[in-house]
């Protein structure tokens, strides 16, 4: 399958990028490592007049720890994230990192592509709701910051502004006695998950609930997140029964289209199981057990 | 568009061997290497990024060819199928798949060959679960699976031997 006839320009710099993605104007596309992109051109679903190589682009690729939070280049490859002291710190990163997809998809996918593109399935739209991610972005008008609910505004849509690019994932580092987890399940390592959880939260002492972030994936237009869902369990011992109706009370928000991945009825229960895990893994983590964590594919 | 295609020239080292061509930048690289090259060891499965048949190696990671342009590839180091045989002696990944029966219809394999080169460079004694994760981006419709992890097993045994 060949992709419509497009131009490729290959600029040098960050800067030069954006000028040229200003001067081409709307027919002209960014392109990373292509994991979603390609695919999209080859089923032309879009035919860009313009593709600007951006995939090497030297000020995109560092992952840097400050003392707050994590830094990400918008150009850092999955399988780097999944390798990294980053994803060693905070595990359901490497949840994420390590389990979309395959490797060879893992060698070439960026996060700042993925979060761009916001495909409703895929994992990094919905891990960085999870952990209240921030996505900084430059364009013709300068640098600017903005959360990651404000960021992903529809199935496939982002606010990313004209000639505007991702540039960098800033990720808080979570405070001490914090866990998390993030759960998919797929028909195999390549496919998208028919539905994801993931859940981060933090234990005041006698593990009352402190703190935590619910969040459904491939569950609806964009991730599925509910502050009330959410303010139900803080102060509370995190029984089962408490998360049973925390699960009942999120998934109830999540509308699932019926696809080649599963029915919604399918997906539905597949989210109720993935939240208790999720949930589960995510205590156990806080309290300082090492557990691995995994996309299931049958 | 109604103007002339663009042209990009492009280097590249596959097997060893470097390359200078011209491409249209929407050919795949997976393309370029079978039409171009006319090196037909790497196989086009799904065209979807999904099956690995077309499974290279892009500076040693392992990568689907379909899903690159070969304008991306411009200075990277490409490793087929075809460089693992040497001097007419199997490479002990293609001698364990014969000997293991590690492939019948033959389709995925060269792609299946080139995870395992991948893999076996970066963990030269990987269990079960490292052979299945590292294999799980390439699909097989005969084997089951079971003779392809034999097939690698057997293979890193005298990899290490070596």
């Amino acid at each position: 399958m060949y992709p419509a006839p497009f131009r490729y320009h290959r600029p040098g710099s960050l800067d030069s990028a954006i000028t040229l993605l200003s001067e081409l104007g709307e027919g002209a596309r960014p392109l990373a490592g292509g994991q979603s992109l390609i695919p999209i051109l080859k089923m032309r679903m879009d035919e860009p007049d313009d593709l600007v190589d951006i995939g090497r682009l030297p000020e995109l690729m560092h992952i840097r720890k400050e003392k707050d939070r994590v830094c990400i280049g918008a150009l850092v490859t999955h399988a780097r994230i999944a390798a990294s002291d980053v994803a060693d710190d905070i595990p359901i990163i490497r949840d994420c990192a390590g389990h979309i997809g395959d490797p060879q998809v893992r060698a070439l996918g960026t996060i700042g592509g993925s979060v761009s593109i916001a495909d409703p399935s895929s994992d990094w739209p919905a891990l960085l709701h999870t952990l209240d991610a921030d996505i900084v972005c430059q364009g013709p008008a300068g640098s600017r910051k903005v959360g990651i609910r404000d960021f992903i505004t529809d199935s496939y849509t982002n606010s990313l502004a004209d000639a505007e690019l991702v540039t960098e994932i800033q990720i808080p580092m979570p405070p001490a006695h914090s866990g998390g987890a993030y759960l998919g399940f797929k028909k195999a390592a390549p496919a998208y998950p028919a539905a994801s959880v993931g859940v981060q939260l933090t234990l005041a002492a006698g593990n009352i609930c402190h703190d935590i972030r619910l969040v459904l994936g491939a569950a609806g237009p964009t991730p599925v997140t509910s502050r009330e869902v959410e303010q139900s369990l803080v102060g509370e011992p995190l029984t089962e029964t408490k998360l049973q109706q925390a699960a009942a009370a999120l998934v109830e928000l999540a509308d699932p289209p019926t696809d080649a991945r599963g029915s919604a009825e399918f997906k539905l229960a597949i989210l109720r199981s993935l939240f208790m895990r999720a949930a589960n893994t995510a205590i156990q983590r806080a309290m300082g057990e090492k557990i691995t964590g995994s996309h299931d594919y049958v | 568009m109604s103007e002339p295609l663009q042209t990009v020239a492009i280097n590249v080292t596959v097997n060893g061997k470097a390359h200078q061509r011209n491409v249209e930048p929407r050919q795949l690289l997976v393309e370029f290497i079978r039409e171009e090259l006319r090196l037909t060891g790497t196989h086009i499965g799904c065209d979807t990024s999904f099956c690995g048949a077309c499974t290279v190696l892009l500076d040693g990671a392992a990568i689907k060819s379909c899903t690159l342009f070969a304008v991306q590839a411009d200075g990277a180091e490409i490793t087929t199928v075809e460089a693992l045989e040497k001097d007419g002696q199997l490479h002990p990944l293609q001698q364990a798949f014969s000997e293991q029966h590690g492939l019948q219809c033959g389709y995925c394999t060269p792609g299946m060959l080139m995870s395992s080169v991948a893999l076996l460079a970066e963990n030269p004694e990987p269990d079960v679960q490292d052979i299945r994760k590292a294999l799980s981006g390439n699909l097989c419709r005969c084997t089951g699976y079971q003779n392809i992890i034999k097939s690698v097993q057997a293979a890193a045994t005298v990899l290490r031997g070596t």
